[in-house]
């Protein structure tokens, strides 16, 4: 009875289709799949972004002619000359680091116990606003964003009503990018404390250690990577930056500015080339100091 | 209950409300000195609640608690002296094994020298001496179970706490654990806090179970009693199996008024054409052998119950009339539930 049953009911096999065909060769070579999937985006990555690197740094080794202003195809070392031994790009190259610093530990500072209070204090409702108020000016054009300080630390804007403006110079950069930076570095941040579980806080209360000990031998340490990889953010963004200090940074001059200048008005492209080799060698500078924490993982 | 200063750990109309629910309602618990007492339940029957209660992680909505005779329930957890074993261990996954089992000792400032002593010490109680370098992520679940293990015994707490430690083991290893938690709890002396919801660890390892449902206590007694004469229907279902008799099976089927249960090992087969036929009679529905006896399950009009028989016992067929009787002395009476909420 059951035979006759099972003979009544079966199905009939699946046609076999072209797509059903196709579909079955990617599954029995998956090498090859793979890199079909692959194929676009790798050569994206090859032809814009390596390539043109590559271009950037055969550029830096040619030169412009002071005359006609045409870049002269002679290899020179006389561009990285310059942007070593000139006293003007030491003293830019150290100021920018100083800013791309300074925002660093500013947005570190913030985003610790904002993205602690965020994932390990407030509720469920409080932590959505929270993440939707930090993400907010990701959502508002940057431009908007430094000319909205502009006006709050100009002459006569709102801090300078209140008396403690400090007025428009590189203080007025610092914050105005560790503004602009710091939803990239409390973001991170929050998910870094989001991933500790709480019965490791409750494991260090459990073994004697109070709120501070517990912050700084157990909690710290976790979040540390977290702390890296937002902070990668801060540092390589601010040091590229070339617009804010244009527009709160009064009449100094950084990296950005510098390369811009040089690509602009200066119309010298190999000399903007080999500028751009600065920031370039200082974050990867940073990414090998960096990579021994973890962080880089943790992207 | 009023000896609560012998007593290690005393919980007196203990409350934990989460809005309007109640996790756990009037616990009333005196725990003894050296005692190894398990809190046994289903998942979802304030076992655990109870456990942080103790250990300090959260606060009771009402009721006291006293650790040696002192309120401590608004102590927090690093004033108290208990230590605690996590579900999943809550190793520090930054630090070493050595450096996990020292954060304690840390804490408390002991010079260098001495706390990697005292480390090693409990390492190698815990047979782990050789792996003091690894990282929890690099150990087995077995390892992990024992660093944590050695973590909180290496402050010397006077009760140690532990919520599931073997629930992530495989059977075997849970086994040999079970063996070794009883030896260190006789070694080192100090009241264990067990919380599971195996009943046969519970009846393996512990002095004394506190049987949990709902959010409150069942029963608390001796494996022995708890076995034997359980005091609710709970009780008698969630500890070993049991057969149970409501009101109206047992006016039926043992002329009896109240609910009764009878264990399956209680149960006889006899001959059906005997002298004295067996008070329960009915078909034979199904027959398991489960290595060191068999258990039938006979259809005794709307009961299924099931008898437990030494293996070598002569064989049944499924669809067989047969009789069944037992000792009066093994029937026993339950509370009804109506008289635990009261």
């Amino acid at each position: 009875m059951s035979h006759a049953s099972r003979t009544k009911v079966r199905l009939p096999a699946p046609p076999v289709t072209a797509s059903r065909r196709l579909s079955s060769f990617f599954g029995k070579h998956r090498r090859l799949s793979l890199t079909a999937l692959l194929a676009a985006p790798l050569a994206w990555l090859v032809l814009i972004y390596i390539i043109s690197l590559l271009l950037l740094l055969v550029t830096a080794f040619w030169s412009t002619d002071s005359f006609t202003g045409q870049v002269v195809q002679e290899w020179t070392l006389g561009n990285f000359g310059a942007v070593f031994t000139e006293a003007l790009y030491r003293a830019v190259t150290v100021r920018t680091l100083i800013i791309a610093v300074s925002v660093t530990v500013i947005d570190v500072v913030i985003a610790l116990p904002v993205g602690y209070f965020m994932s390990k204090v407030a509720g469920p409702r409080l932590r959505g606003a929270l993440v939707v108020a930090f993400l907010m000016p990701l959502w508002a054009a940057y431009l908007v964003k430094a000319y909205a300080w502009r006006t709050i630390v100009s002459p006569h804007g709102l801090l300078d009503s209140l008396g403690i403006s400090p007025g428009l110079g590189l203080v007025a950069t610092i914050i105005t990018m560790s503004y602009i930076w710091l939803p990239y570095v409390v973001m991170p941040v929050y998910t870094g404390f989001e991933r500790i579980p709480d019965n490791l806080i409750e494991a260090a209360g459990d073994l004697g250690a109070k709120g501070w000990k517990t912050f700084t031998a157990v909690i710290i340490p976790l979040v540390w990577p977290s702390v890296i990889a937002g902070s990668i953010f801060s540092f390589s963004l601010t040091l590229g930056d070339y617009i804010a200090v244009q527009i709160v940074g009064g009449s100094q001059q950084l990296l950005g500015t510098l390369i811009y200048a040089n690509v602009g008005t200066g119309g010298n492209m190999p000399l903007a080339a080999a500028t751009a080799f600065i920031p370039i060698a200082v974050i990867v500078i940073y990414l090998t100091a960096v990579r021994r924490t973890g962080a880089l993982k943790n992207l | 209950m009023s000896e609560s200063s012998g007593a290690a750990i005393s919980l007196r109309g203990v409350e934990r409300m989460f809005g309007e629910v109640a996790a756990v309602a009037g616990v009333d618990l005196e725990i003894a000195e050296g005692e190894f007492f398990s809190m046994l339940g289903p998942s979802g029957s304030g076992k655990t609640t109870v456990l942080r209660l103790i250990a300090g992680f959260d606060e009771p909505t009402a009721g006291a608690i006293e650790l040696a005779g002192k309120p401590v329930q608004h102590l927090a957890s690093y004033d108290r002296d208990v230590n605690t074993v996590f579900q999943d261990y809550a190793l520090f996954p930054h630090l070493n094994v050595i450096e996990n089992v020292e954060f304690g000792l840390r804490v408390r400032r002991i010079p260098k020298a001495r706390r990697r002593q005292l480390a090693r010490e409990a390492l190698e109680r815990m047979r782990l001496a050789s792996f003091e370098n690894r990282r929890p992520g690099e150990l087995s679940g077995g390892q992990r179970q024992r660093v944590a293990l050695a973590r909180a015994i290496v402050v010397d707490p006077k009760v140690l706490l532990l919520d599931e430690p073997l629930g992530a083991l495989d059977k075997k290893l849970r086994e040999q654990m079970q063996i070794e938690l009883k030896d260190l709890q006789r070694n080192l002396g100090i009241t264990f806090v067990f919380v599971t919801h195996d009943q046969e660890e519970a009846l393996t390892l512990s002095d004394r179970i506190a049987v949990f449902s709902d959010g409150q206590i069942q029963q608390v007694d001796t494996p022995e009693n708890l076995y034997s004469a359980p005091a609710t229907e709970f009780v008698a279902s969630f500890v070993g199996t049991s057969n149970l008799f409501d009101e109206q099976a047992a006016l039926r089927h043992l002329g009896l008024t109240g609910r009764y249960t009878i264990r399956p090992e209680n149960l006889r087969f006899v001959a059906t054409d005997s002298a004295e036929p067996g008070r329960l009679s009915g078909t034979v529905r199904n027959r398991m052998f489960i290595g060191a006896s068999h258990r039938t399950i006979v259809e005794v009009d709307d009961l299924e119950i099931s008898v437990l028989e030494p293996a070598g016992s002569p064989n049944r067929e499924i669809g067989e009339a047969v009789a069944i009787d037992f000792n009066d002395s093994d029937v026993r009476k339950l509370r009804t539930t109506e008289s635990i909420a009261a």
